[in-house]
């Protein structure tokens, strides 16, 4: 083992104080079993007797007029049972998360390269293909609007949504945007105040969330005329208050079950197949499966916004910040998705976790001809955080400190007003956590005498055995919120049965929460544990049989669907000691749940709960609303925003092929405060998990768009780290009690990839001496030779 | 065309298959074995690397009739035939915390399962340099070192045992 592995179990062994599998303890995944032996089900692996293969036909241009489409040949081709276009949609034509500007199928004109015109449901999936080619369309190509110059200037390159079509209160190719002034804002005698200033413009391109399970899922017709859905999805409820609608029927004849989910990312958030396969069911009176290639998965799913970036940041003589001058431009694409709360975290996170008393920001998302972008972990506060911890290098280098050191000096703490006015009201530990990472011991130097090539930047392609290789250190820190904000009530619903079964008490938890390998089903168990003292927990598989659980997105579901599980277990617990109460007559006011009893701490085990509960289950639904939010006003940027606040710090160490632009990254640390590690074994793979994206973005992640068309919808163009780019990720872990949350716990999933990228620029930056304001870095950044 | 193949010691066949499909798609659409999973079907992300006799290969690169009268050993068949108990691999995953999403489980069970046949005591770099042909995107791969390193123990401890 080595020293890092040995460093997680003692972390692992502090945190580890509760019961052996309730809360703090990191009992095994009750899906793990089925998943290492090849028999889960994921949304791909779905079969049905009967089952046709339904397929999409895509356009190959970014910006066309449709003039015409002929299916004829198509339905002609033997094996296939149905083509269908916009006009075979029953109900409304448009669907989409927060304002309902996609159309299921493209109506006259298309808006992006790879935009759904028909669709094809046939006997095999290559009888689907060759159909989806015999569909004949006529284009009109125009020419796309694809930058921002282009954008903001809809009279000379025209209107990505034609003025008269816009379903929402945007204005010309302006999705979204959000002001934001605090303090003095930015104005010439504040700038006086400054003994230094540093500009920057940053660069952010486009990443995929690239989870592994394709886009898939099967719908089968129902008797009633409605359908059933078995589908890979982020948040079963807003997928079908989505598809009903364009399906003509009321939602409660649209039922979805959560198939296996093979990674999310919030690229599950939009809707993908779902529709599609719904129509083609619906019209064939047979099942649907839909799965994705992975070129398909790269058209048929949102990204990271690609982001332009322009800071300038004041500072006095000795260290502390005066100001923040900053505009973030989003490339929304050519629908809205999630791009208004996308610039909405921008706009109030885009200052980082720093105390800054004068501030003026201005975010905003465009309507262009690229793919569509909308929700990936990090949410916006990703490509924020690039730019302004950049920013921090620069002032630091400006004022001759040490980075770590003027970060500290500007840090917030609880206590502390974000420039939004909302004041912290929790532990914002963001100085000890950069003091922390900064006392993590550093690795060994490169030995230059025998190096395994293996770990040098470009290790077998042979390229070095260690000359002109630079080593860097860097760091960083980064500020996300937790659950949805700007107002939005997220609430989760849990329904929890306590019954005997085989002479044992058991509990089943019942959510529509959905698992995508987060671990959120292994959490629930064991706050059910907890709460009522059993060993045996069932979870229910999720459906919309039961009420909203939210979306599994913005670090959100142990804080929200776990509060949800913790209530409905409790009011379990409650009705069972109250029953107790009436049938014995206990007066006792110390009555818990534990080993599957019912104990008076003064009078010791009172009852057996098998005995208790005899043939009387007791089942109890509970839903979990956050403290309200307040949306931020437009202008200002005021405003009580976002439920909670998580943070984390990086240090990242780089081996850097000078002559040759190639980067390895050596070590990447990371020390995040999580409130309360419901699970220290799964929240460590959610830190090292959102790291290891982060590094994909620093290095090596982007998908390459010219003129709208996107070059490398493939794995093996556009590169995802593999385990010999992946370095050892030691993690220490805070619990610093949020009194807000349940169990004081802090979302986990998404701070360590805000903050995790600009470490790595920074030690590549230290490394090279190069001023890098693009990511992802690449080797023609490092030659010059670009 | 028909195909006639032995998948985890079981004869199986294969009737009406389209020349065109490959042998992944034969394992998860005609025989009943979907544990191989469809991530990338180029080559690339190993989640359908399967045991072509006894060699790991991807098995969305093989054409289903490559494989006639050959043997497959796929993720199904890495737990005890008999008692159904899953294989020091598998554990060694469960209990590290490999498994997160588990969609390159499979691949990855097999490609280790592999590795620790051929060298059971594997440093860090040669684990690294065995997987690199398999992407996982949840975990950054540091409890799938574990994993390795835990069936590493196990494997050694039991002398030459069965991975």
């Amino acid at each position: 083992m080595s020293t890092r592995t040995i460093q997680d179990q003692k972390n692992l062994r502090k945190l580890n104080q509760a019961s052996r599998h309730g809360i703090g303890a990191s009992p095994l995944r009750p899906d793990g079993t089925l998943k290492v032996k090849g028999e889960f089900a994921y949304s791909s692996d779905l079969w049905h007797e009967d089952m046709l293969w339904g397929m999409a036909l895509r356009s190959p241009h970014p910006r066309a007029t449709i003039l015409s489409v002929d299916v004829s040949e198509a339905l002609k081709t033997p094996g296939v049972h149905a083509v269908l276009t916009h006009e075979d949609i029953p109900g409304s034509k448009f669907y989409g998360l927060e304002i309902a500007d996609q159309p299921a199928l493209a109506i006259d004109k298309v808006r992006y390269h790879g935009e759904a015109i028909a669709i094809v449901a046939a006997d095999h999936p290559e009888t689907a293909r060759r159909a989806v080619r015999k569909i004949k369309v006529e284009y009109r190509v125009l020419t796309p609007i694809t930058t921002e110059e282009q954008c903001l200037h809809p009279e000379t390159y025209g209107y990505v949504h034609e003025p008269q079509e816009y379903k929402s209160h945007a204005h010309g190719n302006i999705c979204h945007e959000q002001r934001l002034v605090c303090g003095l804002g930015v104005t010439d005698e504040v700038r006086a105040m400054a003994d230094v200033i540093v500009r920057g413009e940053y660069e952010v391109g486009m990443q995929d969330q690239a989870f592994l399970g394709p886009e898939s899922g099967l719908a089968v017709p129902a008797e009633d005329g409605g359908v059933d859905l078995y589908v890979a999805t982020q948040w079963l409820h807003v997928d079908r208050q989505q598809i009903a609608p364009v399906l003509g029927l009321p939602e409660e004849k649209v039922r979805l079950t959560l198939a296996g989910v093979g990674g999310a990312f919030g690229g599950r958030e939009d809707l993908s197949m779902q529709i599609h396969a719904c129509l083609l069911a619906l019209r064939t009176g047979r099942p649907v499966k839909i799965v994705y290639s992975r070129d398909e998965s790269f058209f048929g799913h949102v990204h990271r916004h690609p982001a332009r970036l322009t800071y300038e940041h004041g500072a006095t003589r000795d260290g502390k910040l005066v100001y923040s001058d900053a505009r973030i431009v989003l490339d929304g694409g050519a629908y809205a998705s999630a791009s208004p709360a996308v610039v909405g975290n921008a706009a109030s996170l885009g200052n980082g976790p720093y105390v800054i008393p004068n501030v003026r920001m201005h975010a905003l998302a465009l309507y262009s001809n690229n793919p569509s972008c909308g929700a990936m972990r990090g949410f916006g506060a990703v490509q924020a955080a690039f730019g302004y911890e950049s920013q921090m290098d620069k002032l630091a280098a400006a004022l001759d400190m040490d980075p770590v050191e003027f970060r500290r000096l500007n840090a917030m703490a609880e206590g502390d007003l974000m420039p939004t006015g909302q004041r912290i009201d929790a532990p914002a530990p963001v100085a000890e956590l950069l003091r922390r990472v900064k006392d993590m011991p550093l690795p060994p130097p490169l030995d230059p005498t025998d190096p395994d090539i293996r770990t040098l930047p470009g290790a077998r392609s042979n390229t070095s055995h260690g000359e002109g290789i630079v080593r860097g250190v860097g760091y960083s820190v980064g500020i996300k919120n937790v659950g949805f904000s700007e107002g939005f009530d997220d609430y989760s619903t849990a329904r929890v049965r306590l019954e005997v079964i085989g002479g044992e008490p058991v509990a089943m938890v019942h959510t529509a929460m959905a698992e995508v390998g987060q671990g959120g089903i292994t959490v629930h168990a064991q706050i059910a544990r907890t709460e009522l003292g059993v060993e045996q927990v069932t979870i229910h598989p999720a459906n919309t049989e039961i009420g909203s659980a939210g979306s599994t997105s913005a670090s959100r579901q142990t804080y929200m669907t776990g509060g949800a599980v913790k209530l409905a277990a409790e009011a379990v617990k409650q009705e069972l000691i109250a029953r107790g109460r009436r049938r014995y007559g206990w007066t006792q006011h110390d009555i818990e749940l534990a080993d599957g009893k019912v104990v008076s701490r003064s009078a010791g085990v009172l009852v057996p709960m098998v005995e208790l509960l005899g043939d009387g289950a007791i089942e109890l639904t509970r839903e979990h609303h956050h403290r309200p939010t307040q949306p931020f006003d437009p202008q200002t940027g005021q405003g009580f925003g976002h439920v909670q606040y998580s943070f984390c710090a990086n240090r990242a160490v780089v081996d850097v092929d000078v002559e040759l632009g190639l980067v390895k990254v050596v070590e990447l640390t990371a020390v995040q405060d999580v409130g309360k590690a419901l699970n220290p074994l799964a929240v460590i793979g959610q830190i090292q998990g959102g790291c290891t994206q982060a590094l994909g973005l620093a290095v090596m992640e982007e998908i390459i768009i010219r003129d709208g068309e996107v070059r490398n919808a493939s794995f093996t163009d556009y590169l995802i780290p593999t385990i010999l780019d992946t370095p050892p990720i030691p993690v220490e872990i805070l619990e610093l009690p949020d009194p807000n949350a349940p169990y004081g716990l802090r979302g986990v999933g998404e701070a360590p990839t805000v903050s995790a990228t600009p470490s790595i620029v920074a030690a590549i930056r230290q490394a090279t001496g190069i001023a890098l304001n693009r990511i992802p870095v690449r080797p023609e950044h490092l030659t010059g030779t670009l | 065309m028909r195909v006639a193949f032995t998948a985890n010691g079981r004869p199986v066949e294969a009737d009406d298959v389209w020349e065109g499909e490959s042998l992944l798609y034969v394992l998860r659409e005609r025989v009943g074995l979907p544990g191989s999973k469809n991530a990338c079907e180029q080559g690339e992300c190993g989640s359908c690397t399967v045991y072509l006799d006894g060699v790991p290969v991807c098995a969305c690169l093989v054409a289903a009739g490559q494989v006639q009268d050959r043997e497959v050993r796929t993720v199904e068949g890495l737990a005890d035939p008999v008692s159904g108990d899953v294989g020091v691999v598998q554990q060694a995953f469960l209990d590290a915390g490999a498994v997160q999403c588990g969609f390159c489980t499979p691949g990855l069970l097999v490609q280790t399962h592999a590795l620790l046949a051929r060298d059971p005591r594997p440093g860090d770099t040669d684990i690294r340099e065995a997987l690199s042909g398999n992407l996982c995107r949840c975990t950054g791969y540091e409890k799938i070192m574990d994993a390795v390193r835990l069936a590493s123990a196990r494997v050694s401890a039991q002398g030459r045992g069965q991975a």
